[in-house]
This record gives structure tokens, sequence and C-alpha cells, in this order.
């Protein structure tokens, strides 16, 4: 249960890598520092809204209310550094766009410990989601948040797969991720589009650090070298899966997260983050487009 | 698709993985005790030099004032300066006022080593004072001792960080002194017989108190039923504590930092497992119940001082503490103010501020009256000094008990 739990994080923040990387062929690196925001931009809210650590019980729809507020937030912040940082770069050498991406990370982690943003002290998330024990199955606890929190990033990821592949706007995606000139001169806002790519992922990814801070209430301060290797792993789950291919991005994800916590439990919890970087590895020895980088699959 | 184009692509992807698991590599290797010598070192040559902001006299604070134990320097980091005021108003020390420089180390041992030969090499201190965590002191101690500059740690508890050499000193009480007090507190007012463990495998405090808890229990004929370990940092701890619940312990120990602990109990509760958790100093923080909440409830702790003991030093510390920074005084921020008080103490009665005077005076320290009991300097350089339990109750540390030294 655990594994489908935050293996559908690690999908959500994967979406963000692939997408990007799908169109302007560059890694955000700035990325994983967006779900850090989502998750304290979560936090604050929670805060803001009265809701202290040992409360009980808020609304159902304070949850809600705090997942759309995150995503937008963190939608308007991907906005902005498309906008002020890659955008300029369009035309540059794509290694040159990849240490701005590193820059922006750096940024984002030393803004975020500022004393009037999120400061440097790990706080505890309001739980704003309910959580009690559903049941037991073969020895296993079904919690309900992380039920709640599977059956959202599933349910967003279903929407996103809508979107890329059944609405118009997903199509001038595709078509924007198969070749930028050639979309350009098909009458397709290039720029609207790979806007709209970067406010996707970041919601994508705020929605994942609202639910990781439900999951795991004590958050770390913004520059932890946990983020950094939470951030870490989902990109090698956009690998697995096959860098700029969506569904590859899930598929990865939710693997990722499997292998993890079932080698945490059933061998060492000493070495999780072995497994994970192995299979990356393994996978990038046997198949080096990931395992649904087809060749010919489309990309977005 | 152009085949070479998608590999190259490809060699980039694979390329920024592997150099992004190398940077965290490095940045995760601050658990360890790996501190490089400084490059130039100058032996004798920086203990003498007075220091230079006109007559006062300048001592070092090193500390983790951002991080996940950040409370533990800020506090600290309180205590000295308290400490300094007073002295400062009652015309310093022979005759000459004391300054204060402090670093950060952001609770990284690399960081320490840099941070203390900063304050040796550039500020050119006379004396330093930090850390609370053992790892970080004994990075720190390491160039403090190679430069001759003595230091105290106030409260670093593991028994290697003096044994770094003779200028090395602390005030607070020895993890084997610790581990026994909390297995006894365990055996005898807990009546427990099966405790199991969960410690942090990359600090060096965490993995010797867990021995020395462990002998000590084992010695009084108490069982230990599993020992599992995490890394500090670490967010899910369901393997562990599933295998610990398997085993049906009536204490659960855990020798760790307080953010950890916090999270560490939030899933015990989570999974049901309902005995009492017990821990040592590094608990000791306002982050713990915020962090924990209700799941740390009731659960205790060894400590060097409760800020709700009946004596004089403790009454009087507690209300100057709070007049001057608003809040109830940690243990760390009562051993930062006796480390700096046993310091001045030090240099009152030693013949010059040269490195070696100074130590030799702070080794002769005995009966100094600290807020955290009465300190003398044994010939390890170490304090032998009583413990108290304190249980978390309403968010606060309350007093339970306290626990004298077993007789030599």
């Amino acid at each position: 249960m655990d594994g489908i739990a935050v293996g559908s994080l690690y999908a959500l923040i994967a979406l963000g890598y692939t997408m990007v990387y799908g169109i302007l062929q560059f890694i955000n690196f700035a990325h994983s520092d967006i779900f850090v925001l989502g998750a304290w931009i979560s936090y604050t809210i929670a805060v803001g809204l009265g809701y202290a650590a040992l409360s009980t019980a808020p609304p159902a729809y304070a949850g809600v209310l705090i997942l759309l507020a995150a995503m937008a937030t963190c939608g308007a912040v991907g906005f902005t550094i498309e906008r002020l940082a890659y955008r300029p770069l369009r035309k540059a050498p794509r290694l040159n766009v990849l240490i701005t991406a590193i820059g922006v990370s750096l940024f984002l982690q030393n803004v975020g410990q500022l004393k009037w943003f999120f400061g440097t002290q790990p706080q505890r998330m309001p739980p704003v989601l309910d959580d009690h024990v559903i049941g037991t199955l073969a020895g296993v606890q079904f919690h309900s948040v992380d039920l709640i929190g599977a059956a959202t990033a599933l349910a967003l990821m279903l929407v996103l797969d809508w979107l890329i592949f059944r609405t118009r706007l997903g199509r001038a995606m595709r078509a924007v991720s198969h070749d930028i000139g050639v979309a350009s001169l098909m009458g397709i806002n290039v720029d609207a589009v790979i806007s709209f790519t970067f406010v996707l992922g970041s919601s994508l990814a705020a929605a994942a650090g609202f639910l990781y801070a439900m999951k795991y209430p004590g958050l770390n301060q913004p520059a932890h070298a946990t983020w950094v290797l939470l951030g870490l792993k989902a990109f090698v789950a956009a690998v697995i899966g096959g860098i700029g291919n969506v569904r590859g991005a899930m598929l990865g994800g939710i693997l990722i997260g499997f292998i993890e916590l079932f080698g945490a439990a059933y061998l060492s919890p000493h070495l999780r983050d072995i497994y994970v970087f192995s299979i990356l590895i393994l996978v990038l020895l046997v198949r080096p487009t990931g395992i649904l980088g087809k060749p010919v699959a489309e990309k977005v | 698709m152009n085949p070479n184009v998608r590999r190259r692509r490809f060699s980039i992807a694979s390329a920024a993985v592997l150099l992004l698991s190398a940077g965290l590599v490095a940045c995760s290797g601050g658990g360890k005790e790996s501190t490089p010598p400084p490059a130039t070192p100058a032996p004798g040559a920086a203990s003498s030099a007075p220091a230079p902001s006109g007559d006062a006299i300048l001592i070092g604070h090193f500390g983790s004032m951002t991080g996940s134990e950040a409370t533990f320097g800020q506090s600290t980091d309180n205590g000295i300066r308290l400490a300094i005021k007073e002295v400062n108003a009652a015309g310093g020390v022979k005759g000459r006022p004391i300054a204060l420089k402090t670093y950060d180390d952001q609770g990284k041992a690399q960081e320490a080593g840099t941070a203390v030969t900063r304050l040796i090499t550039d500020d050119k201190v006379t004396a330093v004072l930090g850390e609370v965590a053992s790892t970080l002191s004994l990075a720190g101690g390491r160039v403090a001792q190679q430069y001759g500059v003595p230091m105290i740690t106030p409260s670093s508890t593991n028994p290697k960080v003096t044994q770094t050499g003779d200028m090395i000193f602390r005030v607070c009480f020895l993890d084997p002194f610790q581990g026994w007090v909390e297995a006894k507190f365990a055996r005898e007012n807990l009546k427990a017989t099966k405790a199991a463990i969960l410690y942090d495998q990359t600090q060096a405090y965490s993995k010797g108190l867990k021995d020395f808890f462990r002998d000590a229990f084992e010695k009084m004929g108490g069982t230990i039923t599993t020992e599992q370990a995490f890394s500090g940092g670490d967010q899910d701890f369901s393997a562990q504590l599933t295998t610990i619940r398997g085993t049906n312990p009536e204490l659960l120990f855990v020798p760790g930092y307080y953010t950890d602990v916090g999270n560490i109990a939030i899933q015990v509760r989570k999974l049901g497992i309902k005995v009492p958790m017990l821990g040592g100093d590094g608990w000791d923080s306002s982050q713990l119940a915020a962090i924990g909440g209700d799941a740390i409830e009731g659960s205790y702790f060894s400590n060097h001082y409760s800020f709700q003991e009946d004596r004089a030093e403790v009454k009087n510390f507690v209300e100057k503490y709070k007049t001057d920074y608003g809040a109830t005084p940690d243990g760390l921020a009562a051993l930062g103010y006796d480390a700096a008080r046993l310091l001045f103490d030090a240099m009152g009665r030693a013949d010059s501020l040269d490195g070696k005077a100074l130590a030799a005076a702070i080794a002769s320290t005995k009966g100094f009256k600290g807020v955290t009991g009465s300190i003398s300097m044994d010939a390890n350089r170490d304090a032998r000094k009583s413990a108290v339990i304190v249980q978390m109750k309403g968010g606060m540390p309350v007093y339970v008990t306290t626990i004298e030294p077993p007789p030599l």
C-alpha cells in the first residue's frame, strides 16, 4: 500500500520532468524544488487557515482547497520561471539552459530558507485529511490518507492523459515535442504551449508536495538533502519509464515506489536508495531508452 | 526521428543523473567523521595573539544555527550570549570585555571543521565553544587541538569527543552514564523487561548511546528484542517499525535527534505501537512537540537539567533567559551558559590567555556551580554530573526524577 502511495507521488513529479524534457530536451533541475515549494505552501496555507498541528478533523473541503491553492501557486511559479529564466535561452545551447536550471534550483532552495518565507526549521504539517486505519489485509494496514493520496494522484494522471491525447491543446503539445519548427509553421503558438507545459508540470509537482506532506507530516527545511533525494528518485522514475514519455513516467514512478518500499521491507531498510539506483543502472544497460521509450514512441 | 539524436539525448540524461548522484553523496558524507586537516597548520601562532577588536577578548562559537538541528545551535548561542552579557556587566574578565563570534555549521561535519579553522586562523579567538552533536564536535575538536586552542563542548556526550586531545573539554555528562541512567529508569521506574531500539546509524551520538543503553539494560536483567537503524533525515520508518511491532516490546528506545524523533513518533503511533518511547538529550527542543504533536505525548527522555528543578541557580537562570529571549531555556541553552561561564572563570584564574595556560586552568576546575549542576573536571577533561528524566506532557518536558551517578 505504501508502495502505491509513494510510487504515485514519484509518478506525479516524474511527469513534470518528462514533459519538459519531451518538449525542450533539457532536464529541469528546478522541478524538485517546485515539489518542495508545493509541500511548504500547503503547510503555509493550512496554518494560515488556522489549522494547528493538534486540531481535530478539519472539514473535508479544507484538503481540496489547500491542494488547489498549492497547485495554482506553483503553476504560477512554474510559469514565471519559464518566462524569466528559460525563454530568453530558447535559442542558446542546451548546456546553458541546464546550468540555468541548476541556478534556479539553488535560488528556490535558498529563498525558501529565508525567515520571511519558510525558515530553516522543520515543521509539522497539520492533518487536513482524515487519517485512520480502514482495514488490515494479511498484516498490511490500509490508511485512508494513503488511499486518498493514491486516488488523487491517479485521478490527476488520468486527467493529464486525457488532456494530452484527447484535446486540441494536447495535440499541440505533442506536435511541439515532435518538432518545434514545423509546429510553429503549422500555426501553433509554441511559446504558449511551452508555458502551459510548465504550468501543468509545476501544479502536478505541487499536488505531489501536498500529498507527500499529508503522508509524512514532518516537513524538513526547504534545502534539506532528503528533498534532493526525492526529486532525484522521481527523475530516475522518468528515465526508467523512458524520458519524454508521459505514460512511461507514470509507470516508472509506481515501479520505483514499489521497488524502494518492498526492498526496504523485505531485504534491508538501510539500502533503500541503492535499490532505486541499481534499477536505473540495469535499465540504462538493458534498455537505454527506458521501458516505454521506443524509438518511434510518441513524445510529449 | 534520427536515432543518433536520440542516443545523444540519453547520454545527456544519464550523465546528469550520475552528476547529481555524485553531488548527493558528497552532501550526505557530512554524517561521517572525515574532516581533512587544514592546509597550513601554524602551531602556536594563533592562540597567543591578543584579540583584534580593541581590548576585548574574542571567543568563538560554532553551532548548527540552521538545518535539522537548528534549535541546538540557536539555544546554545543564546545561553552563551546571556553569560557574556552578565560577565561584561560585572566588569569582564581580567578587566577586559568578552566578545563573541558565531559561525553556522549547518549541522554538517565538514562545515564544522571549516568554521573552527576560520575562528582560529581568521578571527584569532582565544577559546572555542561548541558543538552539540558529537560528530560535529569531533570534527571541530580535531582542528582546535591541532592549533592548540582550548575548546569546550557544552553538550556533546559521546566519550570520543574529549579523547581527541588535551585541549578539548566538556561540561556535560557522558553517554555511558546517560545510557545507564536510561536503562535504570526503564527497569526500575517503568518496570520494562523487553525494549526495542531504533537508532540513527549516521550519528556517533546515537550509535554510542544505543550500545551503552543496551549493555546496561541487559546487565540489569532486561532483554533487547531488536535493534533497527535509520539514517538521519529519513522520512519513512515503516519497515523498521513493522519489525519492531512484531517483537512486542514494552518500551521503544530511540536515541536520535528531535526532528527524526518527531517523525518517528508520528509513524510509531500510526502503526498502532502504544508503548512509551524513551530517548536522550538529543530530544531536547521545543520543535520536538511542534513536529511530534500528540504522538510524542507521554514519552520520556534523559536530560542535563529541567527548568522546573528547585535550585537557586536554575530559577535565576530561567528567569533571566525568559526576560531576554521570551522562551523557556532548554538543556542546551543551560549548558551553553554553563560552558561560557566556566570558561570565563578559568580565564580569570589562568596566568595568561595562552592556549596551554588556559587549558590548564580549565582542567583544574573543581566544584563549579553551574545551572546544570556542580561541574568538576576529571583526568579525562570530562564532567561528572547527575541527570534528570523528563516526560512530554502538553507539549512541555515535565520533570520526573533526578538520577545521581553511581559511586565510583
